[in-house]
């Protein structure tokens, strides 16, 4: 099933031509609305009124997370806040997140792409959707929610977490679309499997899984365990959440991407160049019909490739594959942003920790973990146990405390962390993604 | 009165006990009495060993890490309530243990036992006025 006959189905010339026009009045709004784009856009002495092609297009600077820090909370709206109907933030991180804000018209935008993505998963007006995404200021909840409800689905928000309840929940009310992140699924299975539940008796078909990244093998696991047909789901808080981008249940093989409301380039993220169909690289979006926060040329630090073979669901839209890396070393651990550094800083304001430290993640039973080793040094060696326990308990609730995720800390003997060409290895992701 | 007692930080791995036993050896260095505290990631080694200065020298240009610590070398009367009759004395003055351990060699016909205390200088005052012997440190490195 298609929701959106038209414009998921557009001949690419067509496509094109409607990319283009809404590309420049795009162009035109934040350049006359945002300072930022204003002065980048000057910077690079270009006028929106230069950009009359994609070739053009490729000459306008990127926007990176750093530019949105920048101009924390509202800097890049590019609409007055009485034209402001939500605002949500990435989850996670120090200091400051990133602010994204929609007007209705986004709000229903975000919501007809979520509709096109359900059903794109295999969703009807008439299934019950259990939606297991967190409600609040990640974009998950919310976007699958509203994008149920513009379906005609009866959405069930269940939100994350209280995993006993939900298997009830689903039992009882017989839900048959799933969505959620991948690795919560795989722990909705287990927790029902000790409940003496079988997803076996249930009435799930399909499930819309992402906001975290998972590979083929996990998802021939996650549908031999849940009986259910299971699709990937891209999107970011950035562009606009979940809904940038949907895999097919018919295919099950690349993510469409909505170009007619974001325009994909792959690039090299070291040089910047646009790299052709098929290779790989930076995933970058410009959307082109936000009106509250709109991106041009947004690195998503994502890694993939394009692919623009026709499919056999008959969206003639671009598929992106599945992401199979960063650029950066950001790690998402419980769906839950974290950076070394950030991990670094909590360090670093404990007195006597050398900056000699290694995160070792993995997934237990399906779940991240988080584990910290930290050298000792003469500073902070003590003859008592307890002191040093003390220490990694110190360390351990620093690091909940500021990024949120719960760690594992472990003290470990001085130089053991190995260090390659000098520089230290900082993240081991034993994850099998 | 006071006992120089050299800790090392060890992660429990195989084996790295004997790698500190054998920089020891090397270094000519006699191990007079050894403790090991340990949880399930690490453990914290105590030794009193001849000769401090080339036992520091020797653990350190290996990389480990290595505390000095002040130490009590008491004699403890071979008998039954021996150890008790010291602790009791303790715990009535709230002089806490933080640890303590067997030395291998007897002084004479008493046991020799190692205490880590709280407060180090009010434990002697009070084991001495109490007629019990502390071992100065020069005796106990070479007993």
């Amino acid at each position: 099933m298609i929701y959106d006959i038209e414009f998921e189905t557009l001949p690419r010339e067509a496509l094109a031509a409607i990319q283009l026009r809404r590309l420049k009045a795009t162009l035109d709004r934040v350049y006359a609305t945002v300072p930022f784009y204003r002065s980048r856009f000057e910077a690079a002495g270009i006028t929106p009124n230069d950009i009359r092609s994609f070739e053009d297009f490729q000459n306008l600077p990127f926007t990176t997370k750093q530019d949105l820090r920048d101009n924390y909370p509202f800097g890049m709206f590019a609409v007055p806040m009485d034209n402001v109907v939500r605002i949500h933030a990435s989850s996670g991180t120090t200091g400051k997140p990133t602010v994204v804000g929609y007007t209705a018209r986004d709000i229903n935008t975000w919501a007809e792409l979520m509709a096109r993505s359900l059903t794109a998963g295999g969703a009807t007006r008439k299934d019950i959707i259990h939606n297991a995404y967190g409600y609040g200021l990640f974009t998950g909840g919310l976007g699958a929610h509203y994008g149920a409800e513009k379906l005609g689905a009866s959405v069930i928000p269940v939100s994350g977490g209280n995993t006993k309840r939900q298997v009830v929940i689903m039992r009882d009310f017989g839900p048959t679309i799933l969505t959620s992140t991948p690795s919560y699924a795989l722990h909705l299975a287990e927790v029902a499997e000790e409940m003496g539940v079988s997803f076996g008796t249930l009435k799930f078909r399909y499930g819309i899984f992402g906001a975290e990244p998972w590979s083929e093998q996990m998802r021939q696991e996650i549908e031999r365990k849940l009986h259910l047909t299971a699709v990937d789901i891209y999107g970011l808080s950035e562009v606009i959440g979940p809904g940038v981008a949907i895999e097919c249940h018919e295919a099950q093989s690349g993510l469409h991407i909505f170009e007619d409301h974001f325009i994909p380039e792959i690039i090299n993220p070291i040089t910047g160049k646009v790299l052709p169909y098929g290779e790989t690289g930076e995933l970058v979006f410009t959307s082109i019909t936000k009106e509250a926060f709109p991106v041009i040329r947004y690195r998503t630090r994502d890694i993939t490739s394009l692919n623009p073979e026709p499919c056999i669901c008959g969206r003639t839209l671009l598929r992106m594959n599945k992401i199979s890396g960063r650029t950066d070393d950001m790690l998402i651990i419980r769906g839950v942003n974290v950076f070394p550094s950030q991990i670094e800083s909590v360090l670093m304001e404990i007195e006597g920790i050398e900056p000699h430290y290694q995160l070792i993640v993995d997934r237990e039973d399906n779940l991240d973990t988080l584990a910290v080793h930290v050298e000792i040094s003469e500073r902070n060696f003590s003859d008592e146990v307890k002191v040093l326990q003390q220490l990694e308990k110190k360390i351990s609730y620093s690091i909940k405390e500021y990024l949120g995720v719960s760690a594992r800390v472990k003290l470990v003997e001085p130089k053991t962390i190995a260090r390659s060409e000098g520089k230290a290895v900082r993240v081991i992701d034993n994850r099998k993604i | 009165m006071r006992v120089k007692q050299i800790s090392v930080f060890l992660e429990n791995k195989a084996g790295r006990l004997s790698e500190v036993t054998a920089i020891l050896a090397e270094a000519q260095i006699n191990i007079r009495a050894l403790s090991v505290a340990d949880t399930s990631d690490f453990g914290v080694l105590r030794l009193i060993v001849n000769d401090n200065q080339k036992a520091l020298e020797a653990l350190k240009n290996n990389g480990f890490s290595v505390g000095v610590t002040d130490v009590v070398a008491v004699e403890v009367a071979d008998r039954p309530g021996g150890l008790h009759q010291i602790l009791d004395l303790l715990h009535k003055a709230k002089i806490n243990v933080e640890y303590m351990y067997a030395f291998v060699q007897q002084n004479g016909n008493h046991a020799v036992m190692i205490f880590r205390f709280d407060h180090i200088d009010e434990a002697v005052k009070l084991l001495e006025q109490n007629g019990l012997t502390v071992i100065d440190g020069a005796k106990v490195y070479t007993m």
